[in-house]
């Protein structure tokens, strides 16, 4: 992580690849669930400081459904599937049929708990593709789920990494659905990878960090 | 005359000193803990954003001293004394250390540390002879806040309780 700084396009272009395959499993899933065509955009690879971070969905104070997953294993790391509350709703009223569903008034049990299991199902499905792609074994804790400012949220992604330095290593990939607007943030996939993570991860695709 | 107030922002694991009529703010405190230190009389106040307890979790050389509780209070004080601060007036409010998630996994520490910046930051005020005139500490909501060096009030917000004043 020393070497953050020594990346090199290819080094870039594993973590986007692992984007794709992580967030297009993912996708797939939710496209399923859902039965409706989901689109997922290119993903970005970023090296940003922390508030440049908070700044790529909309600024800290941003109120976003969130699940949050931490990645044991081989590669520690951090997976947060962040949703903007009117996509949220969408999904939710989707799901459950439940078509009065809003996170300002009365939140419904059911509807919480179907975007736990969303949220579950769709880290989970990107996790494995993840591990078959790098045969790395990679274990996700229970995920959380939680409705506040995307900045209180995202702190806990960036605590592994403010041990090591003032950046952070961001693979984003936004999802939305295809008839729908886009707005900044429609639904993104998270990854963020401990420092000592991307050695390993690096590794296992077959390229050494310089 | 019409003086423009400004509201002064402060990023994560970042800290600065403002005098009235400007405020001073920062946003998105989850685990985080936001510390203010002011002189009332002299209406000049610092903020700090901390991040981590102590800098001994640090794994690097070069540590920015406002991530961290240990670095982050002693800096602020010198700041806020350089403009103009006396250090004998210095008063301290508050506010963060929320625990967002409740988890279960090897991790446990780290997932625990909006209580433990709140421990270390009360800690070294206690090490400067700083009172804490107001927290709104803990719980497990985000918030931001706005300090009002003029007032002394601390204006803190979040998603489900709106604002409130300390």
């Amino acid at each position: 992580m020393s070497n953050i700084s020594h990346l090199n396009a290819d080094h870039i272009d594993i973590l986007r690849e692992i984007g794709n395959i992580g967030a297009g499993n993912a996708a797939t899933a939710l496209s399923q669930l859902l039965n409706k065509k989901i689109e997922m955009n290119v993903p970005s690879v970023q090296i940003v400081s922390f508030d440049e971070m908070m700044d790529l969905v909309g600024g800290a104070e941003q109120v976003v459904a969130a699940v949050f997953l931490r990645i044991e294993g081989e590669a520690p790391g951090n997976m947060f599937f962040v949703l903007s509350l009117s996509q949220a709703e969408r999904f939710v009223k989707q799901m459950t049929g439940e078509h009065g569903f809003s996170f300002s008034s009365q939140q419904s049990e059911l509807g919480l708990s179907a975007l736990q299991e969303l949220g579950n199902i769709l880290a989970g499905s990107y996790l494995s593709a993840l591990a078959d792609f790098t045969h790395l074994k990679l274990y996700p804790s229970v995920p959380a789920l939680t409705v506040d400012m995307i900045g209180a949220i995202l702190q806990y992604g960036l605590l592994e990494l403010s041990r090591v330095g003032d950046y952070a290593i961001v693979i984003d990939t936004a999802v939305h659905e295809e008839q729908e607007p886009q707005d900044s943030v429609n639904g993104h996939f998270f990854l963020l990878p401990d420092p000592d993570s991307f050695a390993p991860i690096f590794r296992s695709l077959g390229v050494e960090l310089p | 005359m019409n003086e423009v107030i400004n509201v002064i922002k402060v990023g994560i694991a970042d800290m600065n000193v403002v005098q009235a009529p400007h405020l001073i703010r920062t946003s998105g405190l989850g685990s985080c803990v936001g510390v203010i230190i002011f002189d009332q009389m002299k209406e000049i106040a610092g903020l700090a954003h901390i991040m981590l307890p102590d800098s001994s979790l640090a794994r690097s050389g070069t540590i920015s001293v406002a991530k961290y509780a240990d670095t982050a209070i002693e800096a602020l004080i010198t700041l806020v004394v350089k403009t103009g601060g006396r250090k004998s007036a210095l008063k301290a409010k508050l506010a963060g250390g929320a625990q967002m998630f409740q988890f279960h996994s090897a991790n446990t520490d780290m997932m625990r540390i909006g209580p433990r910046n709140v421990e270390a930051v009360k800690q070294q005020l206690q090490r400067f002879h700083i009172p804490i005139i107001g927290e709104d500490v803990g719980g497990n909501s985000g918030r931001t806040i706005e300090f009002n060096p003029k007032t002394g009030l601390l204006s803190i917000r979040t998603v489900n309780q709106g604002v409130k004043e300390i």
